[in-house]
């Protein structure tokens, strides 16, 4: 991985750094001592490692505004950083840049029930915020699977989805308002906790952008009511193709579920080993479909989804009956990742968005794919919005096949692009898909998107080397990679 | 000198005719439909390119759920091929045109778009915003560009296409557009209540909102509004006629249920919510301000307090307000209501109150548009820069001297 060059010069004046850091954010708020910034070396992308300048945690908005200013005075590149979760390399830090952890903004600091809205630190978790008003019969609904460690700051940031976003939509679609430093200190509320802006729709920008545009200090979500019930069914297809027409026909028919997941053989194979969920074995294809809401719609849906999965020849139809077999049905999708760790020394995951009805022929693909580079591949699929994870199974033991696992996975991306997908679903680009943005991007449409950077961020010092290709594009790219099982965080699900 | 029209045949021509206005310092207005010219401050362009030539839907996949048309395509035409496979768009977009008195149905896509229109259902659904999946446009320096995809999931690169939906023509002009589409609710029921005054009304809307029953409209209608003597209170639930029923048993009970409206019964009243036209047709300058639900009714009463004859409704359960005031004249009577009004939304919560209509003397002196402070303005300026370096399209629509 090609990284901007670290400049000699800052390198050279790291004490000075480190001294002026301490004077803005003191007591232990600077960690300059390498056992100290071993933990933030790296995110969830663990293929790639680098022990930054400095690590600076600050506590408050002005300590924020002060470093950035700092930064911006001195021309020291900064790399903010969540919970250090993401896949795809968004919080790797520089060899001569500050890393400026959120983590001590973890209060949450309004609960409006009135206005339906909860304002908190952008270091307080996804789930943790949904803890806060679930006693009130609320809930806070994207639900990434690192949901016990990756923060609302890191959400918005990456524009995080999770199963239930296929009803309730992404990070984008939730996020009402936030407070944010610029580069050069400047401190501005986007939003609130009305709906719309206003003016230019800053917030829509901000979200998503990868710590690029600016730092995330504080952020007002939407909450919304518990459905009263939940019920999921399990279906197994004989053919992908099957599987995915069945996709088609529920969403046409007007149901939106509140997920709707499939698995093809492999991974319904290693999950059943893995977790016994009671998964089919004599399946292609594996769909799993939760409704919810009120408990006459959900039971109403149910049957309508069992009647669509029977006429597109479903060959077993199991409706959930209580919540014990509502989690069950979900465990071995829940645990796909692991399981697939347990079957291959190495995994190397993919995250790419295809049109729903283009499956079969993706599938297809992968299928060759998979024969022409002679490595297996177990595809997980969050199949209502399109996005498709395939795990290429390697062993980075066996000389030459790391580097066969990565030219199948940027193979896997082009697919979806040429079938009218896009290059990342929900992992965002980082580092990881930074060299492929060309693949769906003209020069002209990426130095739009550099102006846009620059409005925020005139002298390109917020989280270089991230989602832009570099000037000199490097032939090698980085890949979620996990041996022995052995991922960053082994206790976060991932799916 | 005078405005030239210009109606480019494809997006080369567009693009050429944007490269010479910005090496020339001329500017540019661009017409779709035409029916929101009289939108934010007024502003006399060298040139109105017209889009007539991107007219067309290009594809629509009902399986997919995914429209893709040309930006200058009528809204009527999108809504009638999407009624033909049960389908339509779920921000419930109004036709604003008839708020002017222009005729209706002439509206595009890429206006509609442009402003980020929504209706009732944008509380459930969302605006345009969160609909616009992709888009191919221009930028005020002439560079054909794309942003987004085809498909809802979708994080590669930044979200040009929420900063398009909301720019007013002022950033780039899209000439194709990609949308998500959803199927109709089979059935859809609006359980009108009676409510002492604005207050217990939004109380009733948020007890729904707050409630798991997913309601998809929730205005209140002072009384006097729509020829109505009493104030009535309207919760809208849409889904399957089971479903429905059995919100409806639930709903009903939150207070004095007066009448329910089956769905092509009460589509008139929330396309009128929509454009304001039940406080609109009365006559007057119009404001649309969007709050946290709960500042809605001391908000107006805010209002009605400082300007004689304010007439407003209620949507979004309280968070949107459309607002008739008293035409004034141009000056000092104006400037200080637009100050009340502004004043009321920041006291009740904060948010943004915008002029959507009133005479062009008016939208030149009143910031149509909600003041930005000094760090917003800044920004928001320097994104304007890296689309429109040279100020070409639209300049001064949305705020003075940008």
């Amino acid at each position: 991985m090609l990284m901007p060059d670290p400049d000699q010069k800052i390198l050279d004046r790291r004490a000075d750094i480190v001294e002026a850091l301490r004077r803005i954010v003191p007591g232990n708020g600077v960690i300059a001592e390498r056992a100290g910034m071993s933990v933030y070396e790296c995110d969830g992308l663990t293929a790639y490692r680098q022990m930054p300048l400095v690590v600076v945690l600050p506590e408050t908005v002005e300590q924020v505004s002060d470093v950035l200013r700092y930064c911006t005075a001195e021309g020291l590149k900064v790399v903010p950083r969540g919970a250090g979760t993401s896949l795809s390399g968004g919080a790797l830090p520089l060899a001569d840049g500050v890393v400026l952890g959120m983590s001590r903004f973890d209060r949450i600091h309004n609960i409006d029930y009135a206005n339906r809205c909860i304002t908190a630190g952008p270091g307080v978790t996804n789930l943790a915020l949904t803890k806060a008003v679930e006693g009130a019969g609320f809930y806070y609904a994207p639900d990434p699977s690192s949901q016990i460690a990756c923060t609302i700051g890191g959400n918005v940031a990456e524009n995080s989805g999770g199963v239930h976003c296929l009803k309730y939509g992404l990070t984008t679609n939730n996020l009402l308002g936030l407070q944010m430093v610029l580069m050069d200190g400047t401190v501005v509320r986007l939003g609130g906790s009305h709906l719309d802006a206003g003016g230019y729709d800053l917030l829509g920008v901000v979200t998503g952008s990868e710590g690029l545009l600016g730092v995330v200090t504080e952020v007002t979500v939407r909450i919304l009511p518990r459905p009263p019930a939940a019920r999921a069914l399990l279906i197994g297809f004989p053919t992908a193709v099957a599987a995915g027409t069945c996709v088609g026909r529920i969403m046409a028919s007007g149901i939106v579920p509140a997920g709707m997941e499939m698995m093809d053989r492999p991974a319904i194979h290693a999950a059943e080993a893995f977790c016994h969920p009671g998964y089919p074995l004599d399946v292609e294809a594996l769909l799993i479909v939760e409704l919810d809401g009120p408990v006459e719609e959900v039971d109403e849906l149910v049957g309508r989804v069992e009647a669509i999965a029977t006429a597109t020849g479903a060959s077993l139809v199991r409706a959930s009956r209580d919540e014990a077999e509502r989690m069950a049905f979900w465990a071995g999708r829940k645990a796909a990742f692991p399981a697939v760790g347990r079957i291959a020394p190495d995994y190397y995951c993919m995250d790419g968005t295809i049109p729903r009805g283009r499956l079969p022929e993706v599938l297809e693909g992968i299928a060759e794919l998979s024969k022409k580079y002679g490595l297996a591949c177990a595809n997980v699929f969050h199949a209502g919005d399109g996005n498709l994870h395939p795990l290429v199974l390697y062993d980075a033991n066996a000389l030459g096949q790391l580097e066969r696992a990565e030219a199948f996975g940027s193979d896997i991306l082009r697919l979806c692009v040429a079938v009218g997908g896009v290059l990342t679903g929900e992992h965002g680009v980082g580092v990881e898909k930074r060299d492929l943005m060309p693949e769906m991007f003209s020069d002209v449409d990426l130095g739009i998107q550099l102006r846009l950077k620059s409005a925020f961020d005139p002298l390109g010092l917020l989280n270089p080397g991230k989602v832009f290709p570099l000037l000199h594009a490097c032939a090698e790219m980085g890949r979620v990679h996990v041996h022995g099982g052995a991922t960053r965080f082994p206790e976060l699900p991932r799916f | 000198m005078a405005t030239t029209l210009h109606t480019p045949a494809n997006v080369a021509e567009l693009a050429d005719l944007l490269r010479q206005a910005s090496a020339t310092g001329q500017t540019a207005s661009v017409t779709g439909g035409g029916t929101k010219a009289a939108l934010g401050r007024p502003v006399v362009p060298d040139l109105d390119i017209h889009l007539d030539a991107f007219a067309g839907v290009v594809s629509f996949e009902p399986e997919e759920m995914v429209l893709v048309a040309g930006a200058a395509t009528r809204m009527a035409r999108i809504e009638a091929l999407l009624a033909e496979a049960n389908q339509m768009l779920a921000f419930e977009p109004p036709d604003w045109a008839t708020m002017w008195g222009a005729p209706a149905r002439r509206a595009t896509l890429g206006g509609t778009v442009a402003c980020n229109l929504s209706g009732s259902r944008r509380i459930k659904a969302g605006a345009a915003r969160d609909h616009l999946l992709g888009l191919d446009g221009v930028t005020g320096a002439g560079e054909v560009f794309k942003a987004g995809g085809r498909v809802v999931k979708n994080v590669t690169g930044y979200d040009l296409c929420k900063l398009f939906a909301g720019s007013f023509g002022t950033l780039a002009v899209a000439t194709r557009l990609v949308l998500r589409t959803v199927p109709r609710p089979e059935v859809a029921e609006t359980l009108v209540f009676a409510s002492a005054d604005d207050a217990s009304g939004i109380d009733l809307l948020g007890q729904a909102a707050a409630s798991p029953m997913e309601p998809s409209g929730l205005a209140h209608l002072p009384a006097g509004i729509g020829g109505m003597r009493l104030a009535r209170t309207l919760v809208r639930l849409e889904g399957t006629p089971v479903s429905v029923a059995a919100r409806v048993a639930s709903l009903g009970r939150l207070g004095k249920l007066i009448q329910r409206l089956d769905g092509p019964g009460a589509a008139p009243l929330w396309a009128d919510l929509g454009t304001g036209a039940l406080v609109a047709e009365g006559g007057g300058d119009l404001w649309r301000l969007s709050l946290p639900p709960s500042g809605g009714a001391g908000a107006a009463a805010q209002i009605a307090a400082a300007i004689p004859g304010a007439r407003h409704v209620f949507d979004w359960a309280g968070g949107l307000i459309w607002l008739a005031v008293p035409a004034a004249a141009p000056g000092y009577a104006t400037v200080m209501q637009a100050a009340s009004i502004r004043a009321a939304v920041g006291d009740h919560g904060g948010g943004h109150a915008t002029l959507v209509r009133a005479s062009a003397e008016v939208r030149g002196t009143v910031a149509p548009f909600a003041p930005e402070d000094a760090g917003l303005a800044l920004l928001a300026a320097r994104v304007k820069q890296a689309f429109d370096p040279s100020a070409v399209l639209e300049p001064g629509r949305m705020v003075a001297g940008r």
